[in-house]
């Protein structure tokens, strides 16, 4: 494989296994790639356990079962207590759907650490409607095993504009569900919320309101739950130090067996992803092209390359780059230094346009059919 | 929140205290995170199985390095370790 063999690179810490595409719900703000309908296979049970067992050896700890919905994968609780007995911290990410006190004393005992469930919204009629399934319930129910049996119970909402309004509704929910962590996750736009960000990007006013209610309710269970509070970039002058540094810490691995230095990296252009059929983690993460890709701060152009901040943001985010000027080797447009930095604030502009209109294009939602449109 | 001289201190069972050998460190995990500890705060730590209080575990601590007076700073990590929801008492 091409690629420079640099003794600085760490090794990777965090794993996300993204077990499947296939899931329940549509969810019109998924991170997966839209065309994933193209990529319909999945690795074996073994090949998940090779890429568990070879992540681990290199440092890897903390694991994240993932999708699409993980399960659905009916090897989840093998792969979980295989993931157990080789040392991982292990979360599953989840909808909850098909989720029940069986399963979840099942994966207890498969040595599952946590639980993160996401609710689309505070109530059942929003959050059905944007999970595209009746699941509003369902989900409460889950949250409530998941704390009986003992979990550290995770809730995770992500936050747009058809559900920003009920921040406080949010933050009592989880209260009342006894939530020990609550991720209030405010839309990444990438994947298919790139698509709906006109229907989905709140305006600044609701965004300042929404983040002085949550830190207010911060203070107010202080010791009780631990509020992770993800901002809108877009409302930023700074890009977000994207994962931390490229191919310094996170490692995704798609339903397919495609490597990905961050879960919407494949959506960038002339990376050959390498696949784990092919290579060991070892030699992707050392030596492949895409995590080499963005190491470091070689691969710069202005402002970035002579930026004092470089050592600090990264540049930003490499993917929302390519998406909003069409050249991944800029700086993150959410700089203020960008020259493309306009290009945010047209896209703030185009959203609060639709918010003053009455609502002509619908959301779309994530499922295979729309998917197919992204690909022939 | 403070720490209960009388009561014994144990490890939360929402955090795992784990070594790393990748790592060479002892480490703490929890729900998107983790904490590197240095050798005496991992030391302190794994004193905490719920049959020690402070002063317990003061002694059996200065009793393995051999030496006394490290009741400040055992407190003050403890202090913080409970802050942080590392550790709990009944
Ligand atoms: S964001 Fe929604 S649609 Fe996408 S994988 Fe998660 S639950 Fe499924
Ligand atoms: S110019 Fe580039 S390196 Fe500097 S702050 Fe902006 S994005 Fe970060």
């Amino acid at each position: 494989m091409a690629g420079s063999n640099n003794l600085n690179i760490t090794p990777p810490r965090w794993l996300l296994a993204e077990l499947t595409y296939a899931c329940p719900l549509q969810c019109p703000y998924c991170s997966n790639p839209l065309d994933y309908a193209k990529y319909p296979s999945e690795l074996s049970t073994d090949d998940w356990k090779r890429v568990l067992s070879q992540a681990r050896k290199m440092g890897a700890v903390q694991l994240g079962f993932s999708g699409g919905e993980p399960l659905t994968r009916q090897d989840l609780p093998e792969l979980v207590k295989y993931a157990r007995k080789l040392g991982y911290y292990s979360n599953l990410i989840t909808s909850g759907y098909g989720l029940d006190e069986e399963k979840i004393i099942q994966l207890k005992t498969a040595g599952l650490d946590h639980i993160q469930v996401s609710i689309q919204a505070s109530s059942q009629e929003l959050n059905d409607h944007l999970a595209g399934t009746k699941s509003f319930q369902h989900k409460k129910e889950v949250a409530h095993l998941v704390k009986n049996n003992g979990y550290p119970m995770v809730l995770c909402v992500v936050i747009h504009r058809e559900n920003i309004h009920q921040m406080q509704q949010i933050l009592e929910m989880a209260e009342e569900l006894g939530a020990d962590y609550l991720e209030l996750a405010n839309t990444q736009y990438y994947g298919w919320a790139h698509l709906n960000r006109d229907l989905l990007l709140p305006t600044k006013e609701q965004f300042l309101k929404a983040e002085q209610i949550a830190q207010a309710f911060k203070e107010k269970v202080a010791g009780k739950m631990k509020i992770y509070y993800v901002i809108p970039d877009f409302y930023e002058d700074r890009p977000k130090a994207c994962m931390n540094g490229w191919g310094t810490t996170f490692l995704t691995i798609a339903p397919d067996g495609v490597a990905l230095p961050c879960h919407s990296a494949r959506e960038l252009p002339g990376l050959d992803c390498p696949n784990v059929n092919d290579f060991s983690i070892e030699e992707i993460w050392n030596e492949s092209k895409a995590f080499n890709f963005f190491r470091g701060v070689d691969w710069m152009k202005e402002p970035c390359r002579s930026c004092d901040e470089k050592h600090k943001d990264f540049g930003g985010c490499r993917c929302q780059a390519y998406l909003l000027t069409g050249d991944m080797y800029n700086a993150d447009p959410v700089c203020s230094k960008s020259p493309d930095h306009h290009v945010i604030e047209e896209a703030i502009q185009a959203a609060k346009k639709t918010t003053n209109q009455a609502k002509e294009a619908p959301l779309v939602f994530r499922n295979n059919k729309a998917s197919k449109q992204f690909f022939s | 929140m403070a720490l209960d001289p009388d009561l014994p201190i144990s490890f939360s069972p929402m955090h795992r205290l784990q070594w790393e050998e990748a790592q060479q460190k002892d480490v703490i995990l929890y729900p998107e995170g983790m904490v590197e500890l240095n050798q005496s705060s991992a030391e302190i730590l794994k004193q905490c199985d719920g049959s020690r209080n402070v002063e317990q575990i003061v002694t059996e601590l200065e009793k393995k390095f051999a030496t006394s007076g490290l009741k400040d700073d055992i407190v003050g990590f403890l202090q913080i370790a409970l802050q942080n929801g590392w550790i709990q008492q009944p």
